[in-house]
Parts: structure tokens; sequence; C-alpha cells
């Protein structure tokens, strides 16, 4: 469990993070989402002390980061970046080794790491284990930048922007893969991102700030139903709002009795893919693999902010 | 099939023909008056010096042709180059009579121009071939043991260069150490003063402009000015300071010129750690703190590595610049071969001037083909790494 308490941090006069309070839960995500300026990163650099914070602490699981060496402290944490930051002088398995050889693991260990996490990555050990990474695709950057991040069997991965650099149809393969990958580990994931969109696909609790301050965290669904502030409103986008409200809520939860023509659609697709079917086939209700049915009635229910709220 | 006229080859023709047209040796009864000077085809002996003459200017001639190989151009023109070589120790030896020590035959304007004519043909020859790292630096060591062969081989014993070599054949080798000391060393002294000076500006921008302003106005400073400046400086430290003296300090001789050596060099030094240090990409700086290494682990790990093709240029403006440089230090007694260029000045001995200026030229020339060649193989290799 991660907490942060009171975390402020101030350069020169201006506070770029003021007294910001949040805490995650052990295995869960939390996307922290603002503009640039937003104070997002620097609260972010602050968990590994990066930055040191002006005032407040940071608990990991109950202990005050302040009290270990920045160096350690970070080779406990995995840290990704935008850009995957990896040496351009060093192979792939001397980058994603970088934190096992720091602690002094073992070359049969790092090395067994190295190959165990490139084929988590869907990357051939064999195969890519030596090259360098201008040899890469920018999308096997961005993997194995998070693989060295990971190398250490960090309980908590720190990550910003870690798929800016990528087009869309890479990206959301790479979010769909973190959150397999999260998911398998049990990792605790703090991700700092711009796109709300990515926050509310990756996230389980979504922070929004600006201009230094926490305007609101929760989870996904009541930051789009009922939103804090109009900055919060504004960075959600009042057109997609129903879209990603249904992006939220897979087709399994709103299984209703019945019978229903044509192709079926897994348990496991959100409404927003049912309503999408929907739409597309001309159909007003859908069967629903293993039995049941969706019906666009319940899906339009389901879009509309009050139904949520009534729950 | 048409003859293309190759514009690089009529240049060399050029000069190569006016080399031929122009005195290849001066003869000269001693060492210091001036000479008569002969052609290639009087220098030499009846029929070799035609025929090498012939020879030559049709190679000259042919070389203005676009459609050689470049391989075969290559081996022509190093072949010319050992034969405008040979012909000059042959003239040496045919020219001097027997028994006399006082006469002298020294290399003149065609000798020059015939060299550079066939030097310049290698080096057009060789630029239009890509070769890998290690033929290079195979033609390089190659070219090094030609020159020893050619030279242990004494052909050219009789050449006056040679001959004020044999005169002082230990001082020679005492000067030579004496250059490569003040050379390498000043060039270590630097590193190890402007490769931490450069690590601290990268590390607090706010004192970049005032190191780099300073190393700036040392620059500028001309040396025999810096020489008068430090005569004095040197000369009351060591005459009032206990134990400077008896640490070497002096104002004449090997410190002040070792000193002055090693000003002019931290500015390249400091200024390209500088620039090496922040052309590594701000990510990757900032992925290896954010992995838990530490400041020197970050430094000597990732931003030293990155940065080697950046310093290592700067080792190679600093070497080549002070193996010219430490020249003027013959001219305080701190020794290297500046010792018989300003001698033979001193003297109008023009093949004593040549004695110092000659091997300066070599090693600076080896020097900076060698660390070229290093530069290549640390910084050619992994270029586009960082997006």
């Amino acid at each position: 469990m991660i907490e942060i308490q009171n975390l402020t941090r101030i350069y020169g006069t201006t506070a770029v993070v003021k007294d910001v309070s949040l805490t995650v839960e052990t295995g869960q995500i939390a996307a922290l989402v603002g503009t640039s300026g937003s104070g997002k990163t620097t609260l972010l650099r602050m968990i590994n002390r990066l930055v040191e914070p002006s005032a407040g602490r940071v608990l990991i699981d109950g202990k005050d980061t302040a009290e270990i060496e920045p160096h350690l402290l970070r080779r406990q944490i995995g840290y990704a970046i935008q850009g995957h930051g990896l040496f351009p002088h060093r192979t792939v398995a001397q980058n994603i080794s970088t934190v096992p050889r720091l602690l002094g693991w073992t070359q049969d260990q790092h090395r067994a790491r190295v190959d165990e996490l490139l084929e988590l990555f869907q990357m051939e050990p064999a195969d890519f284990r030596d090259r360098m990474p201008h040899e890469l695709s920018g999308g096997q950057q961005q993997r194995v930048g998070v693989a060295r991040a990971l190398a250490a069997r960090p309980d908590l991965l720190l990550m910003d922007e870690p798929f800016g650099a990528l087009d869309p149809v890479i990206r959301a393969k790479a979010q769909q893969d973190l959150r397999d990958i999260q998911r398998q580990l049990g990792t605790t994931l703090i991700i700092v991102t711009h796109d709300m969109e990515e926050a509310v696909t990756l996230g389980d609790r979504i922070a929004v700030m600006d201009k230094g301050e926490l305007l609101q965290y929760g989870p996904p669904s009541e930051i789009l139903t009922t939103p804090a502030t109009s900055f919060v409103s504004d960075l959600i986008g009042t057109g997609d709002r129903p879209f990603r409200l249904l992006s939220l809520t897979p087709v399994a939860e709103i299984i209703a009795e019945g019978q229903a023509e044509g192709a079926e659609i897994p348990r496991e697709a959100s409404l927003r893919d049912a309503l999408a079917e929907c739409l597309w086939s001309g159909r007003d209700r859908l069967p629903v693999e293993g039995g049941g049915i969706v019906t666009l009635d319940s899906l339009r229910a389901q879009a509309a902010p009050t139904a949520r709220a009534a729950e | 099939m048409a003859f293309r006229i190759s514009r690089t080859g009529l240049l060399f023709a050029l000069i190569g023909l006016a080399g031929l047209a122009l005195p290849f040796v001066q003869f000269k009864p001693n060492r210091i008056v001036p000479g008569e000077g002969l052609r290639l085809f009087d220098a030499l002996s009846l029929p070799l010096g035609w025929m090498i003459g012939l020879v030559l200017g049709a190679v000259l001639i042919a070389g203005c042709l676009e459609r050689w190989p470049a391989r075969l151009r290559l081996t022509v023109a190093l072949l010319s180059v050992i034969a405008v070589t040979l012909a000059l120790g042959a003239a040496a030896t045919q020219l001097t009579p027997p028994d006399n020590t006082l006469a002298r035959v020294s290399p003149s304007s065609g000798f020059w121009l015939l060299l550079l004519a066939f030097a310049l043909m290698l080096a057009d020859a060789q630029s239009r071939i890509t070769l890998g790292l290690p033929i290079r630096l195979a033609m390089l060591i190659g070219a090094m043991v030609l020159i020893a062969v050619i030279l242990g081989s004494g052909v050219l014993d009789g050449v006056s260069v040679m001959r004020e070599y044999a005169a002082r054949s230990d001082l020679f080798a005492r000067e030579a150490a004496g250059h490569l000391v003040l050379a390498f060393g000043s060039l270590g002294l630097a590193l190890l003063i402007g490769l931490p000076l450069g690590v601290a500006i990268y590390e607090s921008p706010a004192m970049r402009r005032p190191v780099l302003g300073i190393l700036n106005i040392l620059q500028t400073i001309p040396s025999l000015a810096l020489f008068g400046i430090m005569i004095p400086i040197f000369g009351w430290i060591a005459a009032n300071i206990p134990g400077a003296a008896q640490a070497g300090v002096a104002g004449i001789g090997l410190f002040p010129a070792l000193v002055a050596l090693f000003l002019y060099s931290l500015l390249p030094v400091v200024s390209n750690t500088l620039t090496g240090l922040i052309g590594v990409n701000p990510a990757t700086r900032e992925a290896a703190a954010g992995l838990g290494m530490t400041r020197p682990q970050i430094l000597v790990q990732v931003l030293i590595p990155l940065a080697l093709p950046v310093l290592l240029a700067a080792i190679r403006i600093v070497l080549v610049q002070n193996i010219g440089l430490a020249v003027i230090a013959g001219l305080i007694g701190g020794g290297g071969f500046g010792t018989f260029v300003f001698q033979g000045l001193n003297q109008t001995a023009m093949d004593l001037v040549l004695l110092g200026a000659l091997p300066t030229i070599a090693l600076a020339l080896v020097a900076g083909i060698a660390l070229d060649l290093l530069v290549e193989a640390t910084g050619g290799a992994p270029k586009g790494g960082q997006a």
C-alpha cells in the first residue's frame, strides 16, 4: 500500500504540488491525469525521491521513504519513462539486468531473469538478448523499458507517460499487455498520463490534478459520472463520456434472460463493444456466449450517469 | 569510349611536372652556403635520372585520365612516392664526392613538389576507396614500417638531413623523447584536470560561463607572450618558495613549456567534455537515476561511455595541436624537436631545421590518423541509437 500524505513541492515561490494526499492499495493501478504543468510528474518523482518533497511524506507499506537512501529506495521501485530511456550503448539483456546487477545478483540469476522477462513480453530471448536498443522498433523499445523496470521484481512500478511515443495501434496493445502483466504479477502501479482515455482504460483509481492540486481521486466511473469540478469534466470531454462509461463494464454484468438472433459476443467484452455491435448490425438485442442476452435498452440505461448513481 | 580528364589528376600533374622542371636537389660545398640547384635529370647519373624522370612524368600525365581504378592509382602513387624518395638518396650518394665531409646535398623545391604531387595522389586515391578499420590501421602501420625500413637501410644517408642526424643521433633520441614527454605529458595533465572540470561545470551550469570564459582567454594568449609572463612568475616561485625548484619549477626549460601546452589544452578538453555530456539524451540520464544508480555510477557507466566519441575527438585535437606547439619549447630550452629548429635557424642551417620539422610533422600525422581511427572505432557503430 502506498500512502501519500500532504505532499508538497515548492520551486522558488511557486508550489508545483500542493498538499496532495492519496492512497493506492496493493495490486491496484492509480492513474495520475492532468494537463502539462499540473504537477503530476513531480508528484510521481517524489515517490522515488528523484524530487525531494518540500513537505509531507510517502509511506510504502507503512515505511517512510525518507528513511531509505534515495538510490537504494529506487532499486526497490520500478521506473519507466516516456521515450523508454534505454541505454543506447548496452544490449537489451544488459539494459534489462541493470537493477539486478546493481543489487548484486549472480550472473546466472540475472541471465535467467532477462530471459524470463523477454518471454513475458513476447520477445524471443535468443533473438533479442544481444540486440542494441537502436535495432528495435518503438514498441519493442518500450517493452524492454518496462521489462527493465520490472527486472528486480519490484512491488511498486512508477511509469511516466510510458506509451507517449507509441502510435495508437501499438499503444492499445501495449496498454492491454501492461494490464495483463500487472494482474499476473500483482504489482502496484502508478502511471502518469495526460490522456483521460488511457487513465480510464488502465486505472482502478484516477487522480485528476490541476495547478498542483488534487481535484478528484476515485474510480473511473465516479470520475466520469460525478466530476468534482468543471476542469475534471473538461478533461473527460463531454462528447465521449457515455462511451467511456460503457467501456468500464463487461457484458457479463448486465446479462438478461432471453433469446436473440445472430453472432454471439464474449462475456468479457465491454458494454461499449456491445453497443457498437448493436448499432453496426442493426439489432436491438445480442446473444452472449454461454447464454443470455444484452438489450439495447439496458445498454442505453448504463450509458446515463443517473442509472449508475442509483446502483 | 571517351577519355575524361580528372581535374584533381590535372592539378597533381601540374604540381609534379613543375617539380620535374625545378631543381630536385641543392648541392652545397658546406652546410651553410647557398648551393647549386640540380634538376632530377641532372642530379642522377645519365641513364638513371632520365629513366626515373620520364617514368614519373608519364605517371603524372596518365594520372590525368579519369578511368583509373582507385586501387591501381593508390599502388602507383605509393610506388612513385617511394621512387622519388629513393631518387633523392641516390642523387645524394652520387653527387657527394668521396671523402668530402663538408659537402651537402639537400632536397630542393623540385623534390618537395614531386613528393607533394604523389602524396596528394595517394591521399586522393585512398579517399575514394572505402576501407574497413583494420585495413586502414594496417596501412598506417605499414607506412610507418616502410619509412623505418627506408631510413634504416641507409639509402638516404647521403642526404643532408640524414647527415645532420648522423652527427646528432644521441641528441636526436633525447629530443624525440623530450618532444613526446611535452606532447603526451601536457595532454595527460589536461585530461587529469580538464575531465573533472568538464564534469563539474556540467553538474553546475552556473559555473560554465566563467570557466569557459577564462579558458577562452588563455587560449588567445600567443605562446611567446605566455612564456614571457611565465618566466618571471615561475622564476620567482623557484627562487622563493622552498622545495619548488627541487620539484622542477623553473622560469625556463621543460616546466614552463609543459605548463603552457597544458593551459592551451584545457579549453578543448573541458569544452568537449561538456559538449559530450550535454549530448547524452536526458531520458537516458533520467532512467539511470530512476533505476537507482548513484551519481558516480551514472557518470562512469552511462555518461562517460556515451560521451566517449566527443572526448576522443578532444584528445585528437589536443594531441595534434600539442605535437606542433611543442616545437616552441625549443625556444626556452624546454627540449623537443624545436631544439633543432631553433638551432638551425640561428645557424642558418636549413637542414638542421628540417631535422626538427620533419619528425614533428610525421608525429602529428601519425597521431592524427591513429586517433581518427580510434574515434571511428568507438563512435561509428551505435550512431542513431538515441531517438
